[in-house]
């Protein structure tokens, strides 16, 4: 597996009246081919507004972006905070692409499917409006949309929602692109069909030796489908660690609390839901302080009130396997058991 | 989509009967005599009772539109022996205070208020149209607040005052026109550059204060689209701005001025009464105005109330139809 991306303090910034909102801060974090990287936490972490930025598509004018975001591509590395606008969006949807959470109102409502993706394939290729359609079918065959050659002439809102997101798939594949960022690309699905599309991300990630960035709040998904989590909370990574290590050796309790939100078919016994009382903070002129120490039921374990008193910084707790907390490794083990 | 069409102009054939029918009703009510009008200075029970039976007016209102009706696919002859008058299918009516026939005088003023609505609305459309999205694109920027100052002149100079403005103190202070001139018909077809410049004041300021709307509801328009996901996707996939703008952006943030740009055309064919009578245009804004304060002459107001009404229906069919193809969305059906 070799080094796709790798970003470094990467910092996002969206001036406003009443202050700065740090939306995301200080993220650091790599990736590899065929690798998936799951980034989980709650609205308003941070998760899109980082992939935004990976992508380069938040508008320059009212953004303050910092930090390094460096594509490993087939055609050398490219750093792409510093890149001219040109630079990135020649790497857009050729080298990284993107699909979104609810693909009805991501297709153009005008333009027919299959238009929509010959036109991602005509961007970044020479070739006739005749070659486009053709690879676009292509496409709509392989994210397996029967009769594509048909299907492909018509419009978004004639396709199901489980279809429209293979298509948006298939656009975002059109080009053989070496990082995927999903963010949550199942959410606005059926239930039955977040499944399928899920299946098929996995099969194409496969196919095309794709590193893909998956966004999601879902710990099911994650679990499927991850190779590494990060959790983002109040715009920082607060754990990040392997899959495996993260559900059960979770070493940050807002990790630990989300995982206990998930109701579980095993429990037979009469017992709520437990929940991770209050709400995530504004974002807006945060105290030096962990974010999380409001409702974190563990503050008090830590001495001298330092959890209200210093920002924690992301610390290694075993090989892999690094969180944002104060309590040391062995005991947040005690409390988790 | 036929069997719609043809559905659509049954309803709007019925929508025009009933207009015509309301007009004769209100017009019925209304408390004066075009009968007495009609009569002068010496007049007798005799003469109004006469006058009352040449106008058509000593039946009951339901017995004088079913005439209007009938006249319109048969034609109709107004008063008796050496004095009778025919006026040909599709007969409006017989105006008696300007001596013709109805018909004849919607054939003449017809081309004025079609040229002057023409050319305002090609006018008003790419001013409002252009100065609308280049505000956008560049959005808080000295251009867009000087669009803003011109939507504000636009919208708060109503068209008697921009129109009394350019008519006093550009055409007759430059003598662009001759004031004798003002309102003499060159006909496109002979006189294309007089035409052109009899016609192009009296389009700015009819234009003037429709491009300031338009300026701000393009603006408005290509700003909301230019949020919306599908705006988003275009950039990922790597289309440059410029692409983003006209072949993603425009068509869905344009689609929606175009139906209103239709309305607002069709209104102004049914006559735009100020500017005509401000640049002396006898157009069908006159004709109506003309109608109304000399004698009450009913046919005449009769018959430009109904095309007047024609044109909105008309438009609104035309509108909907290319709303649809512009939208694939919308289905037809």
């Amino acid at each position: 597996m070799s080094n796709l991306l790798d970003v470094k303090a990467l910092n996002v910034t969206f001036p406003t009246v009443d202050g700065e909102v740090r939306a995301s801060v200080d993220l650091n974090f790599s990736l590899n081919r065929g690798e998936t990287l799951a980034i989980v936490g709650e609205s308003g972490s941070g998760k899109s507004v980082s992939s935004l930025a990976i992508m380069g598509l938040h508008n320059r004018a009212r953004t303050v972006i910092s930090g390094e975001v460096i594509h490993h591509g087939t055609q050398g590395s490219t750093e792409l905070i510093s890149a001219s606008d040109e630079t990135v969006r020649k790497l857009r949807g050729k080298e990284m692409a993107m699909i979104f959470q609810d693909p009805m109102s991501s297709l153009h409502p005008y333009y027919s499917i299959g238009s929509q993706i010959s036109e991602a394939w005509a961007i970044h290729n020479d070739g006739s409006k005749r070659d486009g359609m053709k690879r676009a079918i292509e496409m709509l065959d392989l994210v397996e949309i029967p009769s594509a050659a048909k299907r492909a002439h018509e419009f978004p809102h004639q396709f199901s929602g489980g279809m429209r997101q293979r298509a948006m798939i298939a656009m975002a594949l059109v080009n053989n692109p070496s990082l995927l960022i999903a963010d949550e690309p199942t959410t606005a699905l059926d239930v039955t069909v977040q499944a399928q599309v899920l299946q098929l991300l996995q099969n194409m990630q496969k196919e095309f030796n794709m590193g893909v960035i998956l966004i999601t709040h879902d710990l099911g998904v994650v679990a499927e489908f991850a190779d590494r989590v990060n959790v983002m909370y109040a715009g920082k990574i607060v754990e990040t660690a392997g899959v495996e290590d993260l559900y059960y050796r979770s070493m940050h309790p807002y990790t630990i609390g989300l995982l206990r939100s998930i109701p579980r078919v095993d429990q037979i016994d009469n017992h709520r839901l437990d929940a991770i009382k209050g709400a995530p903070p504004s974002l807006i002129n945060l105290p030096m302080a962990c974010s999380f120490a409001p409702r974190c039921e563990y503050s008090s374990l830590v001495t001298g009130g330092l959890c209200t008193q210093s920002q924690p910084e992301l610390e290694q707790k075993s090989a892999e396997h690094f969180a944002r907390c104060f309590l040391p490794a062995e005991r947040i083990a005690e409390v988790r058991s | 989509m036929l069997k719609y069409v043809s559905r659509r102009i049954v309803v709007s054939i019925i929508i025009l009967v009933l207009i015509s029918a309301t007009v004769f009703i209100i017009f019925n009510y209304l408390p004066f005599d075009p009968a007495r009008l009609s009569c002068g200075k010496h007049c007798t029970p005799e003469i109004i009772s006469g006058n009352r039976h040449r106008l058509g007016l000593d039946v009951n209102w339901w017995v004088q539109w079913w005439r209007f009706l009938e006249g319109i696919f048969v034609g109709r002859d107004y008063g008796e022996g050496a004095a009778l008058i025919h006026c040909g299918a599709p007969a409006f009516g017989y105006s008696f205070t300007q001596h013709a026939c109805v018909t004849t005088l919607l054939g003449q003023a017809l081309p004025v208020t079609v040229s002057l609505a023409i050319g305002a609305f090609i006018m008003w459309l790419v001013l409002g149209v252009t100065l609308g999205v280049i505000s956008a694109r560049f959005r808080n920027t000295w251009i867009d607040r000087l669009s803003t100052v011109f939507v504000l002149i636009g919208t708060s100079l109503p068209t008697f005052i921009s129109g009394l403005l350019l008519l006093l103190f550009i055409v007759l202070k430059f003598n662009l026109i001759s004031p004798l001139d003002l309102g003499t018909w060159h006909s496109p077809l002979t006189d294309p550059w007089g035409w052109f410049s009899s016609y192009f004041w009296p389009w700015l300021s009819l234009a003037l204060i429709y491009a300031a709307t338009y300026t701000r509801f393009t603006r408005s328009n290509v700003i909301e689209t230019s949020s919306e996901d599908f705006i988003r996707t275009a950039r990922a996939k790597g289309l440059s701005e410029r692409k983003v703008l006209w072949k993603h952006t425009l068509r869905p943030a344009l689609a929606p001025i175009l139906t209103i740009a239709g309305l607002d055309f069709a209104g102004l064919l049914g006559g735009a009464i100020i500017t005509e009578q401000i640049f002396q245009l006898p157009g069908l804004g006159r004709l109506t105005l003309q109608a109304v304060l000399q004698d009450y002459d009913l046919p005449i107001i009769v018959a430009t109330t109904t095309l007047a009404a024609a044109f909105v229906v008309i438009a609104n069919l035309v509108v909907d139809l290319a709303y649809a193809l512009l939208d694939p969305r919308i289905r037809i059906s």
